[in-house]
């Protein structure tokens, strides 16, 4: 079995001290790990700790070094004004405009803060997916969708995912009872 | 009109030219990162560098540019991040202008060429620090926009992907202090701060995407820098608030239509 693109053991990760933990988890490539928990548990900070803006206090984190790391989080709005289109959006992600849903391809030439919310959170959400990370960070990513948004990213997820895993914080079961291959709980 | 063609107003007229398709390009940077305020804090810190140099007998261009320099380390040490840093250096720096021009002749003259915003007592230092500014500059610009953009859209990615992020945000910030600094002694104060806060503004408004704002942001830069020449000159009122005001007048173009955005 080939080595997991991340993996943490007995994982406890906070600011000042630790507010989560310990746990542990491993994600690997074609696979789709959920941190589930009720809300202010610390799955965020959990993925802060990956990122590197929350401070690991004990356990273990190990990232492969190959690697490479896309995310989105659940702060990471687009700015209420910003001229920028979708396909510009995308391509600086390092992304390939042309893997996009026909849904968001027939927008592509619009500038992102003029499309509706749904529209907006899926662009920016598949953005990060567009690219060629290995590990995808997904906070929350049904925030705000549409159900056909909600649907479109669920579709990918389920699909064949390569070389690719991807872990993802999410708090809406139907949505997470689709997607996931494991669920973590953190308390 | 011959007074357009006078030699002695070309190195003025050059000189402001090249700051003024540059500067609105760093003012669109300045708007992603939610920063706008620097541009003045940095106007006033150098203002603050050019008085107190020119008290001390010190050369005026590079005391402007030293003290910019060191609100940029002074920034990075604190690790403070957002306006309020820039307010507190719009404060100080105009505090310690305005306290140095009290205190000589000269360099209360040299204050109030700041405040007045007379850009025909620029020199050829002046002139060659713009150019050497914008050659550095302009190449640097496509991955400036790259990494603060990313930073700002995908924040964290890149210093998890072990890129130099801050190494990044510290050359953006000396070359926005170095830019802002030296159009401060060029143009004034306000002068430099409607050059950066106002084309980008308005591009931002109306652009189509971001290739469009940074061809609008310097159009509008060096359209009205021309008009504010010309308009100056020729009524014999001070170049500064010409500038502003036409700059201000620009914000009327954030009313144009824009294309209707797609719903479905």
């Amino acid at each position: 079995m080939s080595e997991p693109l991340l993996q943490a053991e007995e994982l406890s990760a906070g600011y000042q001290g630790p507010v989560v933990g310990p746990v542990s988890f491993s994600v690997s490539a074609g696979e789709v790990v959920v941190l589930s928990g009720p809300n202010g548990c610390g799955k965020s900070t959990l993925l802060g700790a990956v990122l590197g803006h929350s401070r690991v206090f004990s356990g273990s984190l190990r990232r492969s070094s190959r690697a490479s790391l896309a995310c989105l989080g659940q702060q990471a709005g687009l700015p209420e004004e910003l001229p920028m289109t979708g396909r510009e959006l995308v391509t600086l992600a390092e992304g390939d405009p042309a893997v996009l849903p026909e849904y968001l391809g027939a927008v592509l030439h619009q500038r992102v803060d003029r499309l509706s919310g749904g529209q907006r959170q899926l662009m920016h959400v598949w953005a990060a997916i567009a690219g060629s990370a290995r590990l995808l960070l997904l906070d929350e990513p049904t925030n705000n969708l549409d159900p056909v948004s909600e649907s479109l990213l669920a579709d990918y997820l389920c699909g064949p995912l390569g070389e690719r895993g991807v872990l993802l914080v999410c708090h809406e079961p139907d949505f997470v009872a689709r997607v996931a291959d494991r669920v973590i709980e953190v308390r | 009109m011959e007074l357009l063609f006078e030699p002695m107003f070309r190195v003025p007229f050059v000189t402001g030219l090249l700051l003024a398709a540059v500067l609105p390009q760093l003012g669109l940077l300045l708007r992603v990162r939610n920063e706008w305020l620097a541009a003045l804090g940095f106007a006033h810190l150098a203002g603050a560098g050019g008085t107190l140099g020119s008290l001390l007998g010190a050369p005026v261009l590079l005391s402007a540019l030293a003290l910019a320099g060191l609100g940029v380390l002074l920034r990075g040490m604190l690790r403070m991040r957002g306006n309020d840093f820039y307010a507190l250096m719009v404060l100080a720096g105009w505090s310690l202008m305005v306290l140095a021009t009290s205190l000589s002749h000269h360099a209360h003259g040299l204050g109030q060429t700041l405040i007045d915003g007379q850009i025909y007592f620029t020199g050829r230092t002046h002139l060659l620090a713009s150019a050497v500014f914008a050659l550095v500059l302009l190449p640097l610009l496509p991955r400036l926009n790259r990494w603060l953009l990313h930073l700002r859209l995908f924040p964290w990615q890149d210093q998890a992907n072990g890129r130099p992020v801050a190494l990044r945000v510290l050359c953006f910030n000396l070359l926005l202090a170095a830019g802002v600094a030296l159009a401060a002694m060029v143009m004034g104060v306000m002068a430099t701060f409607a050059l950066l806060f106002i084309p980008a503004w308005v591009a931002f408004g109306i652009a189509p995407g971001w290739r469009g704002a940074c061809g609008w942001a310097s159009a509008l830069g060096v359209a009205a820098y021309l008009a504010a020449f010309v308009a100056a000159l020729l009524a014999d009122l001070p170049f500064g608030p010409v500038l502003v005001a036409l700059l201000v007048l620009s914000i009327l173009l954030r009313g144009l239509p824009l294309p209707r955005p797609v719903t479905r």
